[in-house]
C-alpha cells in the first residue's frame, strides 16, 4: 500500500491491522462496527466469526498464548463492548498480548446516550494495559501502531482501541484520511519506556547470593513464557543445580520430566514444591508476582529466604514481598544476564554445597509424590486417571488449554508439560469458560499442531456455543469434558470449610445431555464411563481430524484436589492427600 | 495530622481526555488515599501537571509512584519530600464582618497578610496563600467570626532552590 493515497478510516484501520502482521481476527460485528467489516472482505486477514463476544477475547488470548504474537478481537458498541471486559481482565492480570477493537456511536454522539453507546474506554480503563478512544481518522495507523507496540512490549497486556462510527464510514467526510505506514518513529508515546535490561551490577549481586545460598529456589512464574527465557532457565538451573518451581502460568517453561523439577507451587502444588520454597534460604524469583494462591498467608511465607525478584514491571518489586535484590528488566536478558554473571564468578565450582538440600528435597518427592486412589470397580472415573490417559496418548508438543476448577488443577498436576506455550490457562482471574475459546484460538494460530481443552461441566455450559465457530469455521479442537456433575471446587470447599453444606453446586446428571448437544453443534461426541473406555475414546477421538470432537467423561464428583494449602493457613500447614496424611507427622 | 505524614507527588502527564479519571481510578482501585489534588495546565500546552498529596501511612509511598508510573500518559513523577520542598495553597474565604466585631477581624487579616477581595460591610472576602498547615491555623482563627464560605484549591509544590 502506498503511503499517501486517499481512503475512509476503515479501510486504513485493516491495513493496519494487516500491517501489523494480524492473520486472524476474532469477531463479532454490529452497527457501530460495520464500515470496517466491509474491507475485511477484501482483506488478506482471516476473520473468525464466533458466537459471544467473550469467546472473541478468550481466542484472541489463546491465539497469544501459544504463538506468542498478540491477538486480536473486534467487536461492536455497547453490549459488543461490555461482553469482552472478561477477556480484557483475564488477559490484564494474566498479562497476554492482545489488542481489542470497539465499535463507538460517531464522535459527535459519545455522551448522548445514543443507541448501543457506552463508555468503553471507561470501563475498560481498570482492565486494560491502556485504550484509546480514536477521534480522527487520520490518527488510525499511528494509534493502531501504538496499540500493538504496548500491548506486546514491556509487561505485555490487553489494549483497547475505541473507534467512532463516522471516522470509519465511507459515507462521512470525517473518515477521510492519507495513509502512511506508521513506525515506531510515529509513536506520541513520551510516557512510555520499558526498560529491558538488567543492571549488571544488579545482576552481579544476585549471581554472588545464587553461589552462596545454601538452599535455593527458582520460582519461575509466567514472565519466563512472556520473555521467551525457557533456554536460558534451562542453562541456569543447570549450571548452578537448583530445584525448580513453576507456577501456574508458567507451566511448561521448564520441563516437568527435568528431575530439578519440583512441579507446581501454591495452593494445589506439589507438597515438595511448597515446601522447598517454604524452607529456603534464598528464593529467586523470575517472572512470578508473589501471587496469594502461591504464597498462602502471607506472614508465614517462606520465612527464611531471601529474595531475588527480577520482573519487566518495577511495580512487582516490593509489591509483596521486599526483595534482598530487586531487578528491572525482561527475563531473558536478565538469566541471560545472571548465566554470564555467575561463570565471571568461577561458576558451578564455587557454588555452595547444596548436596543436603537436594537429598532433602528428592526425600520429600519420594514420599509426597502426587497421589489418588484408581476407582473401585462399578465406581465413576477418577479424573486424574482421565488426564492421565490423555497425557499418554498424546505427544508430548500437544497444546492444552484449561477451564477454572478442579479439573483445571488436575489437569495441571497430572499433564507433563514438556514443552513451553503447550499449557493455556486463566490463572490470575480464574475465568471459567475460558478453555474452549481459548482452546480454539490456540488452533487458529497453531493449526498443525494437536490442541485438547480440558474442561469441567459447569464451564463447559458458560462458552460451549463457540464450538459451533469451530465447527463452522473447521478449528477442529478436542474437548475432554470432565463431568462431575457439580461445580466441583466449589464443591470441595464446601466440603472442606463448610461442613458438607452443599449450596447451589449440584448441576444434574443427565441435563444437559453433552452428547446431542455437541452434536447438534457439529461436532463428534464421545461419552466414557469406564476405565477401560478411556484409552480407546482418546486414541478414536485423535483420528477425527475434519470437525472438533467433544470427548465426556463422567467422573466422580466425590474427589478432591490435593495437597492443599487451606485459604488462609500459611504454606506449612499444608494437606496431603489422604493416604499420606500420616507420613507428615514425621516432618517437622 | 502531622505535617509529614504527606508527601507531595508531582506528575507530568498528557493533556489528553480522561487522563485525570485515569490518575483518579488508579487511586481509587488501589486503595490510596488523596488528601488534595490540584490539576493544570504547564507552560508547554502539551502536558498538564497534577500535583497531589497523599497520606504514606495509608499506601507505601514507592508503590503509588511505581503505579502511576504503569499509566501511559504520565510522563514524569518527582516525588517532593516536605524538606525539600516549598509548598503553597490558596484558600478563598468568606467571613461574616458585622460592625461588633470588624475591628478585631481586620487586625487579624493584616497580621496574617491576607488580602480583602471583597467586603460589603456585613461580610468580607479573602484570599489567602500559604503553607498548608498555616492555612489550617488561619482557618481557626477566622472560625469565631462565622466562616459563611470557603474553598481551598488543595496544595501545589515545587522543588527547594539549592
Ligand atoms: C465466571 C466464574 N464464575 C464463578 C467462578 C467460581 N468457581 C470457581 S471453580 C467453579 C466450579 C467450576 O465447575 P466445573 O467447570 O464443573 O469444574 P470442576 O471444579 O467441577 O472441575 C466455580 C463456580 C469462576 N471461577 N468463574
Ligand atoms: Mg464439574
Amino acid at each position: 500500500m502506498s503511503d499517501n493515497q486517499q481512503m475512509p478510516g476503515g479501510e486504513a484501520l485493516v491495513k493496519s491491522l494487516e500491517h501489523e502482521g494480524v492473520d486472524v481476527v476474532f469477531g463479532y460485528p454490529g452497527g457501530a462496527i460495520l464500515p470496517v467489516y466491509d474491507p475485511i472482505i477484501d482483506s488478506s486477514i482471516r476473520h473468525v466469526l464466533v458466537r459471544h463476544e467473550q469467546g472473541a477475547g478468550h481466542m484472541a488470548e489463546g491465539y497469544a498464548h501459544a504463538t506468542g504474537r498478540p491477538g486480536v478481537a473486534m467487536v461492536t458498541s455497547g453490549p459488543g463492548a461490555t461482553n469482552v471486559v472478561t477477556p480484557l481482565a483475564d488477559a490484564f492480570l494474566d498479562s497476554v498480548p492482545m489488542v481489542c477493537i470497539t465499535g463507538q456511536v460517531p464522535y459527535a454522539a459519545i455522551g448522548t446516550d445514543a443507541f448501543q453507546e457506552c463508555d468503553t474506554t471507561g470501563i475498560t480503563m481498570a482492565v486494560t494495559k491502556h485504550n484509546f478512544l480514536v477521534t480522527e481518522a487520520q490518527d488510525i495507523p499511528r494509534i493502531i501502531h501504538e496499540a500493538f507496540h504496548i500491548a506486546t512490549t514491556g509487561r505485555p497486556g490487553p489494549v483497547l482501541v475505541d473507534i467512532p462510527k463516522d471516522i470509519v464510514d465511507p459515507t462521512n467526510p470525517r473518515s477521510a484520511m492519507t495513509w502512511y505506514t506508521a513506525t515506531d518513529a510515529d509513536m506520541e508515546l513520551p510516557g512510555y519506556h520499558p526498560v529491558t535490561e538488567g543492571d549488571p551490577e544488579l545482576i552481579r549481586q544476585a549471581a554472588e547470593m545464587i553461589r552462596d545460598a545454601e538452599r535455593p529456589v527458582l520460582y519461575v512464574g509466567g514472565g519466563v513464557l512472556k520473555a521467551r527465557a525457557a533456554d536460558a532457565l534451562r542453562e541456569l538451573a543447570e549450571m548452578v543445580q537448583i530445584p525448580v518451581v513453576t507456577t501456574l502460568m508458567a507451566r511448561g517453561a521448564f520441563p516437568d520430566s527435568h528431575e530439578l523439577n519440583l512441579g507446581m507451587p501454591g495452593m494445589h502444588g506439589n507438597y515438595s514444591a511448597v515446601t522447598a520454597m517454604q524452607k529456603s534460604d534464598l528464593l529467586i524469583s523470575l517472572g512470578a508476582r508473589f501471587d496469594d494462591r502461591v504464597t498462602g498467608k502471607l506472614d508465614g511465607f517462606a520465612p527464611e529466604a531471601k529474595i531475588i525478584h527480577v520482573d519487566i514491571d518495577p511495580a512487582e518489586l516490593g509489591k509483596v514481598r521486599r526483595a534482598n535484590v530487586g531487578i528491572q528488566g525482561d527475563c531473558r536478558l536478565v538469566i541471560e544476564g545472571l548465566n554470564h554473571a555467575i561463570r565471571e564468578l568461577g561458576g558451578t565450582a564455587v557454588q555452595a554445597d547444596r548436596s543436603a538440600w537436594r537429598s532433602t528435597v528428592s526425600g520429600w518427592q519420594e514420599k509426597f509424590p502426587l497421589t489418588y486412589e484408581q476407582s473401585a470397580p462399578g465406581d465413576k472415573l477418577k479424573p486424574q486417571f482421565v488426564i492421565e490417559q490423555l497425557r499418554d496418548g498424546n505427544p508430548s508438543d500437544t497444546i492444552v488449554a484449561s477451564g477454572v476448577g478442579q479439573h483445571q488443577m488436575y489437569a495441571s498436576q497430572w499433564w507433563e508439560f514438556d514443552h513451553p506455550y503447550t499449557w493455556i490457562n486463566s490463572g490470575g482471574l480464574g475465568t471459567m469458560g475460558f478453555s474452549i475459546p481459548a482452546a480454539i484460538g490456540a488452533k487458529a494460530g497453531m493449526p498443525e499442531r494437536r490442541v485438547w481443552a480440558v474442561d469441567g461441566d459447569g464451564c463447559f455450559q458458560m462458552t460451549a456455543q463457540e464450538l459451533v465457530t469451530a465447527s463452522v469455521e473447521n478449528i477442529p479442537i478436542k474437548v475432554a469434558l470432565l463431568n462431575n456433575s457439580y461445580l466441583g471446587m466449589v464443591r470441595q470447599w464446601q466440603e472442606m470449610f463448610y461442613e458438607e453444606r452443599y449450596s447451589e453446586v449440584y448441576l444434574q446428571e443427565r441435563v444437559p445431555d453433552y452428547i446431542k448437544w455437541a452434536e447438534a453443534m457439529g461436532c463428534a461426541a464421545i461419552r466414557v464411563e469406564s476405565p477401560e473406555e478411556v484409552g480407546p475414546a482418546i486414541e478414536k477421538a485423535n483420528e477425527i481430524d475434519d470437525r472438533p470432537v467433544v470427548v465426556e467423561f463422567v467422573t466422580d464428583a466425590r474427589e478432591n484436589v490435593f495437597p492443599m494449602v487451606p485459604s488462609g493457613a500459611t504454606n506449612s500447614e499444608v494437606v496431603v492427600d489422604p493416604s499420606q496424611q500420616h507420613l507428615l507427622e514425621d516432618e517437622s | 495530622m502531622s505535617a509529614d505524614r504527606f508527601h507531595t507527588i508531582v506528575t507530568t502527564v498528557e493533556n489528553k481526555p480522561g487522563v485525570l479519571a485515569r490518575v483518579a481510578g488508579l487511586f481509587s482501585r488501589r486503595g490510596f488515599n488523596i488528601e488534595s489534588l490540584a490539576v493544570a495546565p504547564t507552560d508547554d500546552d502539551r502536558f498538564s501537571r497534577i500535583t497531589f498529596t497523599v497520606d504514606v501511612e495509608s499506601a507505601p509511598l514507592e508503590q503509588v509512584v511505581k503505579q502511576l508510573n504503569k499509566l501511559i500518559n504520565v510522563v514524569e513523577i518527582r516525588e517532593l519530600p516536605p524538606e525539600d520542598s516549598v509548598s503553597r495553597e490558596l484558600m478563598l474565604v468568606t467571613v461574616s464582618a458585622d460592625a461588633g466585631h470588624r475591628k478585631e477581624l481586620m487586625e487579624i487579616i493584616e497580621e496574617w497578610r491576607a488580602f480583602v477581595l471583597a467586603d460589603n460591610s456585613k461580610q468580607i472576602m479573602l484570599s489567602f496563600s500559604a503553607r498548608t498547615a498555616r492555612l489550617d491555623e488561619f482557618e481557626e482563627c477566622l472560625r469565631p467570626f462565622g466562616i459563611a464560605e470557603l474553598q481551598r484549591t488543595g496544595r501545589v509544590a515545587l522543588p527547594a532552590l539549592d
